[in-house]
């Protein structure tokens, strides 16, 4: 490993783009992750690669599609409004069963809403977003590290399955610093595009790359395969992290800035012997259902903690399956719940179930 | 140990590039360290503030509801982040920008130092941050003061570097005030 560096989250998904072997890049800006396109506009012409900012985020998700389409690796970056200007093009990606990487640096709505942090996206993110039968894997970092380690991990997990992989992160995470330590080389494996439309060359037949198939029988076979693909992808990639777990009272599940917090309450409650376990889900899609739901037997409830008005707790009870109560705890508009407010509502929870 | 800081000021006060060289200078001997800016609509032309961590464990969470010390560079960063700090900690103003009077008001420790005024004989408002860090270590002791003149060097693009030995003049000043 090499030297630790002190470095801003958005410059660190760009530094993972690049050390990801992603040279072209897509982008239009909006707060809070325009770092992410000045980094690049800087460093991927110097490495001979693309950087573009298109007219809008409709049309840079187009030219990934395109990209991705010639067999390149390919990225675009956003946050909220942006990306639902890209969906129409994500679900096309999903269609064509291209690979592809998309970055939301998620801030709170609906609409325009505001430029804080949020995790409000997440059913747009998991559950669809665009139209049609598909999924995306999402990938959900809580740290600086985890943006680097798991922005390079996406490119690989997008071009293994020929699918959108995004990164969601949010505002907090891509305007903080912390230290981040770089490999000094990286392990890219790289996938053989027989499918790219790269110029015929001695294939001796022309590639086709689409996502219309107006033959009932013929799309239904699509269909068939991509589910086929999805539901490998949730035997081989599922990722979580449990920290706390043995003998906890009570689970809260929580992904990126909220599960930070969770660290500081989980020593907070132990002072005055309150076990509290947290449980990570670093995958949103496919979402650990399996390993959440093992805890079920053993804690007095569970405690969904998001920025968002309850969206996570939705999969917390697909997972639990009603063997538990569960809890839901969130802060809208960009606030974040302080370590009291979460100790406190942990302790309301607790007596409510000892009753 | 673990420091947890609020840095708070007008925007061009130096307030996140204060935060960054602590954060920097911690990472540096070894420690745990984590730097959060506010970027809300409050930049513009309001205060801008930074939360700072420097620890010697895992930091957990970046976002600060508490400060064991709030660096208040102007009037209204002192009139926010008085009731942040937890009340074995202190503030540190810029007593340029928060007048003596003021700093009575609360019932928690309070330092000072002119450190504008200061910046301003030595030619240079800019330099008014490295004052305040100076008077932050001779209060905490919290990082070498060798820490920051490496940091400086790394953190600084090459053009400015002439200016680090006037800067380390600054630090020394405040490490002694």
């Amino acid at each position: 490993m090499g030297e630790k560096v002190l470095m801003k989250g958005n410059d660190v998904i760009a530094e993972a783009c690049i050390r990801a072997g992603c040279l072209h890049y897509f982008g239009y800006p909006i707060t809070p992750q325009t770092e992410i396109s000045h980094y690049l506009s800087k460093r991927l012409p110097e490495l001979g690669g693309t950087f573009l900012q298109a007219e809008s985020e409709i049309a840079a998700i187009n030219m990934v599609y395109g990209a991705s389409s010639a067999g390149a690796r390919v990225m675009t970056s956003s946050s909220s409004p942006g990306i639902s200007l890209k969906q129409e093009g994500i679900s096309y990606i999903a269609g064509a069963e291209l690979p592809a990487v998309v970055i939301n640096v998620v801030r709170c709505g609906p609409g325009l809403g505001g430029i804080l942090p949020g995790q409000c996206d997440y059913f747009q993110a998991t559950k669809g977003g665009g139209h049609g039968d598909y999924r995306n894997i999402v990938l959900a970092p809580n740290s600086v590290q985890e943006l680097y380690e798991l922005t390079v991990k996406s490119f690989d997990l997008a071009d293994k399955y020929r699918m959108l992989c995004m990164v969601m992160a949010d505002g907090s995470m891509g305007q903080m610093m912390e230290a981040v330590q770089f490999k000094d080389e990286e392990d890219i494996q790289v996938y053989d595009k027989p499918w790219a439309t790269n110029g015929m060359g001695c294939r001796g037949h022309s590639n086709f790359i689409t996502s219309v198939n107006v033959n009932p029988d013929e799309l239904e076979k699509v269909n068939l395969r991509l589910q086929a693909k999805y539901r490998e992808v949730e035997k081989n990639e599922i990722r979580y992290e449990e920290i706390n777990c043995e003998n906890a009272d009570i689970m809260v599940v929580s992904y990126g800035t909220t599960s930070r917090i969770m660290k500081n309450v989980i020593k907070e409650a132990k002072k005055i012997g309150i076990n509290v376990g947290l449980f990570r889900p670093i995958t949103l899609w496919p979402y650990p259902y399996e390993a959440l739901a093992k805890h079920t037997d053993k804690v007095k409830a569970f405690l969904s903690v998001e920025l968002s008005a309850g969206q996570m707790i939705e999969d917390v009870r697909l997972a639990v399956n009603g063997k538990s109560n569960c809890y839901f705890y969130g802060r809208m508009g960009g606030h974040i719940p302080s370590q009291k407010e979460l100790l406190d509502e942990i302790i309301r929870i607790l007596e409510k179930e000892d009753k | 140990m673990q420091y947890e800081i609020i840095i708070a000021g007008f925007g061009g006060q130096g307030v996140l590039s204060a935060g960054r060289l602590l954060v920097y200078a911690g990472m540096l001997e070894g420690k745990h360290v984590s730097w959060l800016p506010s970027y809300g609509p409050e930049m513009r032309g309001g205060t801008a503030n930074c939360h700072v961590i420097i620890s010697d464990e895992e930091v957990g969470s970046p976002i600060l509801n508490f400060a064991d010390i709030a660096i208040c560079m102007n009037l209204p960063s002192f009139d926010k982040f008085e009731s942040f700090v937890r009340d074995d900690g202190f503030i540190l103003c810029d007593t340029s920008m928060v007048s003596i009077e003021k700093t009575k008001e609360t019932s928690k420790k309070v330092y000072g130092i002119d450190a504008t005024t200061k910046a301003f004989e030595l030619g240079n408002k800019a330099f008014a941050n490295i004052f305040i860090i100076g008077k932050l270590l001779k209060i905490t002791k919290m990082l070498k003061p060798e820490s920051i003149e490496k940091a400086l060097y790394d953190v600084l693009p090459e053009k400015k570097h002439h200016l680090i030995p006037i800067e380390m003049e600054a630090l020394k000043v405040g490490l002694a005030d």
